[in-house]
């Protein structure tokens, strides 16, 4: 295995930083090298928020991805401004509840997945698009099994949080089924 | 084996720190550096220390003399800013042999500058900072594991030789989660008969910088110089990568390190001789593992995210013997894999 750069990018309260803490909790599970970097400033809910997740099976050097392999898109501002850096043979998933626009590349795979929609049609919680995109990355790129996710998952939602361990897992298997 | 854990750089270096036998912590919040005091609000009193919060970053390094004095292991943490404020104290526990741990997580400056990661306090860190004729014994983690494991170090370096050992990371290690293994609790403790524990029924000691004696002040100053001279000798650390026939040699610490590290690999898949080293100690500067290499390297290439600061260190290293370039960015911009490439490529 290579080193996968990841970056997921969205707006404050999207739960960006969660979703690469699953997919650095799984990584760390299944014994790989892997860094989480957040970025962190005077943001807020609203602003913007993203975070850098590098796995490797050997030793990390840099944790920040500025080109990555494998992106999420959670708004608009995001995917236009790191749509074109990712790297060609990479992948580009989308939150299309909440991204208009398309890609006009055809070296990268980019998928559109409802996300927001159907977290909130078919979980009944709009703030879980994370996680349903995190079950279209799995199914596509093939990183993790559904296990390893839903195992990560279960060792990152806090314990005061639990009722919402179920939906995480019904929004991972929603994203995967899309 | 141990279980690894995800942990944040500022978090590990805190548990460190209880694990090294630290049961007391002084402190005032400032990003990037704030979840290492809320770790320990969190757990040191689970541990039975104390933590405070204290009202300024001048009464937390005063509190972390007091405590020093009383022959306790103390912390005290913050960044670029607030080091600044913290000077002072810094100076006067140097003046007094009093052991302590100061860590600075760095944000881009000078003034209150920003809040991204940044490497240009290394001056301040590794020529004194404060007044008067001192060194702080300085560690640049490169990784969250090294949080953990130059924090142990610290406190071991600082109740050994009596100095103040300073941590000097950066936003992005402090921030960054990664795996780490974390130290077994230290069970090690040092003698030490000078700490003011109460008079008992043994002579009176007292604690202090001041030394009106002009003879006295300077003799003192000697003594403590042979004692920088001695750590200088057997305490210079340094992680050396791809250095056996490195010709182009990259100097970097710290988060500088781990992107240069990603630019030697691409030179050498483009048949660049290139290497790393990484200082692990800023003072003492590695110096004879750099001298050691230069009969093959013909130039060396600082890496560094401040003006240029520790270029100064590999040019007395080295005697100037080799041209040494700069490859920078500052004030909270991060260098690039990209940069660096291209600085060994000789485009910069």
């Amino acid at each position: 295995m290579k080193t996968t750069a990841i970056l997921i990018a969205g707006f404050g309260g999207q739960g960006t930083l969660f979703a690469g803490k699953v997919l650095a909790v799984a990584s760390l599970m299944k014994g790989l090298e892997v860094s989480w970097l957040p970025s962190y400033g005077p943001e807020m809910r609203g602003g913007t928020a993203n975070c850098s997740v590098m796995i490797s099976d050997s030793p990390i050097g840099s944790p920040i991805v500025s080109r990555p392999d494998v992106l999420l898109a959670l708004n608009k501002p995001s995917f236009e401004k790191y749509e074109k850096v990712t790297v060609p043979g990479g992948s580009v998933f989308v939150d299309s509840s909440l991204v208009d626009v398309r890609s006009t590349r055809n070296d990268i795979g980019v998928y559109y997945t409802p996300a927001t929609e159907m977290a909130g049609n078919v979980v009944g919680n709009a703030a879980l698009s994370n996680i349903v995109l995190i079950g279209k990355v799995i199914k596509e790129t093939g990183l993790f099994t559904e296990e390893e996710i839903i195992a990560a998952i279960t060792e990152t939602v806090p314990k005061s949080k639990q009722a919402l361990l179920d939906a995480n897992i019904k929004a991972l298997r929603a994203g995967m089924d899309a | 084996m141990a279980t690894k854990k995800l942990m944040k750089g500022n978090e590990a270096l805190a548990e460190a720190a209880i694990r090294s036998g630290c049961r007391f912590y002084f402190g005032y919040p400032i990003t990037p550096q704030t979840e290492l005091a809320e770790y320990m609000a969190r757990y040191l009193p689970k541990a039975g220390g104390v933590f405070l919060q204290a009202e300024s970053e001048i009464a937390a390094i005063s509190m972390v003399y007091g405590t020093s004095a009383a022959g306790k292991r103390v912390m005290t943490s913050s960044s670029s800013p607030g080091i600044s404020l913290k000077q002072e104290g810094i100076s006067y526990l140097a003046g007094s042999n009093l052991p302590a741990v100061i860590v600075n997580v760095q944000r881009g400056g000078p003034g209150l500058g920003g809040i991204q990661p940044s490497q240009s306090d290394y001056w301040q860190a590794t020529k004194g900072g404060g007044h008067g004729d001192y060194h702080l014994i300085v560690l640049a983690p490169s990784t969250v594991q090294e949080m953990a494991d130059l924090t142990v170090l610290a406190f071991d370096l600082a109740d050994k030789y009596r100095v103040q050992t300073m941590i000097l990371a950066d936003g992005t290690v402090g921030q960054m989660m990664e795996p780490v293994e974390l130290p077994e609790p230290v069970q090690k403790e040092y003698d030490k008969p000078w700490a003011l524990r109460g008079k008992g029924n043994g002579k009176s000691k007292f604690i202090t910088s001041l030394s009106l004696s002009p003879e006295e002040l300077e003799q003192w100053n000697i003594n403590n110089f042979e004692k920088y001279r001695h750590i200088e000798e057997t305490e210079q650390r340094a992680e050396e990568f791809l250095m056996d026939d490195a010709e182009i040699c990259i100097v970097a610490f710290g988060i500088s390190a781990r992107v240069s590290r990603n630019a030697v690999i691409a030179a050498r898949e483009k048949g660049i001789k290139a290497g790393l080293i990484r200082p692990i100690t800023l003072y003492p500067f590695p110096k004879d593992i750099l001298r050691r290499h230069t009969s093959h390297v013909s130039r060396f290439i600082s890496v560094e995210l401040n003006m240029g600061q520790m270029i100064e260190d590999i040019r007395l290293s080295t005697d100037c013997c080799r041209p040494v370039s700069l490859c920078n960015r500052t004030g909270g911009v991060i260098v690039t894999p990209e940069e660096v490439l291209a600085a060994i490529e000789g485009g910069k």
